[in-house]
């Protein structure tokens, strides 16, 4: 089976989220970059997991400058075979999208596995544009993954429960968690990691089709009313009269 | 022109969601000057097309011959549907299906989308969305430069509006391809409220110290209406299933009321549930950072406190 998965570059969970250029920038000074959790810890563990009990190879694929070449070799060093990066800025999630349909479309690949969405912008985006551009069916969300007979089988959560989904192969799934459990690379594979292929690739000629004009932060609260522990009523009161939440 | 809304029936009924997208709609095509469509398929009640266009919605799109479309159908219907209406803002939920629709619908028109949209669009010279990045902890403003914008609203963020209306129903036709995906089975969990869908979430952490003391939170929850969630290590040790873990990492929720109890608020616990209206932080370490995000705060021993809200709660409703 030949895989592909898509890898993106995130500030650590931790960060603490600042601008620059007018608020028109994220301030990456101090920022430590991670590979974007649902891209690493679901959807490339989830891929190579397929790749160990069947046979076949996972590439990632990532649109990013020099920049990304550390978060691409963790993805090699937790065991992917090799990668490719496309040497542009991601403008807008078209933009990366339409390079990585552009890379995967003579490709033949059987599933390409991407996050539900990475942690910075949220969008939810690539993995539904990518199926559009390439004219293959896509199952959002999975959190459980398993292919047989050449067909995909998708569990997802549902409002209240939960369904199964079947898709013939080849298509593409965006992964939530569940689908697989975080690997921590070992000396092995980080040692392997650095001469394992990563291909840079020229961008293709895409116009984006949004573009974000400037970051505002959150309005900070205007600091906690404490209610003694001895006296609930008082926190039901405050609740229903003053923040009519009950 | 138009506006055109996707409203997705569950089970023969509109949630919430499709009528928060209605109001947002009728509210874009009153900016625009324009009329707000709906498009929608299967077999709908009279009754529950009637409450969209008490949503401000002035006409709707049927296709009545599917059954359980999947993403790719949807997004030919949706379409189809724009192309009918001469829309040129199509706005759908941000949720599991509207997250697989809109982005086939940006390629298959070529327009851009902005997704979790929470509020109003900006038209002054232009279009422009904000919507919550970051996981919460910022918002970004984001212009669209296509003439057609695709849109998916964040739950919570408009409340529906009956203004009275009546919307015509037709019957949309047209080739919408055949299904690639297909259900094989669907699980309730039994008995609980959907977490993403509740207003009011109780919800605990490692202070609780074990499983067999969520007794009292799902007492509490139950007292309020609640749904009952839980931080992440809660989760991997397995005290609670898996659904239930919210943050930065797990389900990101928008309730009008948040409970904490016994979590320390760890920024990426906050970076799930910071969209809350109202935040209960209960703790017995002042000096937990939750407080810091909190609007009201109890600093005590959950196992004393929770008992005695529940018994407030009890002698409140009488
Ligand atoms: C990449 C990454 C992603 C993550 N994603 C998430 C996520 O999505 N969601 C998430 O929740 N976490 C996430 N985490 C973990 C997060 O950093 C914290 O470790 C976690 O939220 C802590 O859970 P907790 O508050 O339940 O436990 P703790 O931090 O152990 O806090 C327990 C709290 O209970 C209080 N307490 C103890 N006893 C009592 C008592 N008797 N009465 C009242 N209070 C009491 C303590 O004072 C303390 O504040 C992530 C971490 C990483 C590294």
């Amino acid at each position: 089976m030949k895989l592909l998965v898509c890898i993106s570059k995130v500030p650590d969970t931790t960060t603490k989220i600042a601008f620059t250029d007018g608020d028109t920038k994220l301030d990456e000074k101090d920022v430590q970059f991670i590979v974007n959790p649902y891209d690493e810890w679901y959807a490339l563990v989830r891929a190579l997991e397929l790749k160990e009990a069947q046979g076949g190879s996972v590439t990632t694929i990532t649109v990013g400058g020099p920049d990304h070449d550390p978060i691409i070799r963790k993805a090699l060093a937790i065991g992917a075979d090799d990668a490719v990066r496309v040497d542009a800025k991601a403008q807008d999630a078209y933009y990366t999208a339409f390079q990585i349909a552009d890379y995967a479309k003579d490709k033949s690949f059987d599933l390409i596995l991407l996050g539900k969405e990475t942690i910075d912008y949220n969008g939810s985006q690539v993995g539904g544009m990518l199926a559009e551009m390439l004219d293959l069916p896509f199952v959002s969300l999975g959190s459980k993954l398993d292919i047989a007979d050449g067909k995909a089988t998708v569990e997802t959560d549902i409002s209240g429960g939960s369904e199964v989904l079947e898709v013939q192969l080849p298509c593409v799934i965006s992964a939530a968690k569940g689908m697989a459990e975080q690997r921590i690379p070992n000396m092995r594979g980080i040692m392997a990691a650095r001469t394992k292929p990563l291909n840079v690739q020229a961008p293709a000629d895409v116009t984006p089709l949004t573009t974000i004009t400037k970051y505002t932060l959150p309005p900070s609260k205007a600091g906690v009313k404490l209610v003694d522990p001895e006296h609930m009523e008082e926190l039901v009161r405050l609740l229903h009269e003053e923040a009519k939440a009950i | 022109m138009s506006v055109l809304v996707f409203v997705n029936p569950n089970e023969g009924i509109f949630p919430k969601s499709a009528l928060e997208v209605s109001t947002y709609g009728a509210k874009v095509a009153k900016m625009l000057g324009v009329d707000c469509h709906a498009v929608t398929y299967g077999n709908v009640s009279d009754a529950e097309l009637a409450r969209i266009g008490n949503h401000g919605v002035k006409a709707i799109h049927r296709a009545s011959g599917l059954d359980q479309p999947d993403n790719g159908q949807l997004s030919k219907v949706i379409s189809t549907a724009a192309d009918a209406c001469g829309a040129s803002v199509i706005v759908c939920s941000h949720d599991l299906v509207g997250k697989a629709v809109a982005p086939r619908l940006s390629v298959r028109l070529k327009a851009g989308l902005v997704t979790g949209v929470n509020a109003l669009p900006n038209t002054d010279g232009g279009f422009s969305v904000t919507k919550p990045v970051f996981s919460g902890k910022a918002f970004a403003t984001e212009r669209i430069l296509t003439e057609t914008k695709v849109l998916s609203l964040m739950a919570n963020s408009i409340p529906p509006e009956e203004i009275g209306g009546t919307a015509a129903v037709q019957e949309l036709s047209g080739e919408f391809g055949t299904k690639k995906v297909t259900v094989k089975e669907i699980k309730k969990y039994s008995g609980s409220i959907a977490l993403p869908d509740a207003e009011r979430v109780v919800s605990a952490g490692r202070g609780l110290k074990g499983p067999e003391n969520w007794g009292m939170i799902e007492d509490l929850a139950n007292e309020l209406g609640a749904a009952t969630a839980c931080s992440r290590p809660v989760a991997d040790i397995g005290w609670r299933p898996h659904h239930e873990h919210v943050g930065q990492t797990g389900v990101a929720i928008r309730p009008n009321l948040y409970f904490a109890i016994g979590i320390s608020g760890a920024i990426q616990h906050l970076a799930g549930v910071n969209g809350s209206k109202v935040i209960v932080v209960i703790n017995n370490d002042p000096d937990a950072p939750f407080f810091k995000a909190a609007d009201y705060g109890v600093v005590g021993d959950a196992f004393v406190v929770v008992p005695k809200l529940i018994e407030a709660l009890k002698s409140f409703k009488g």
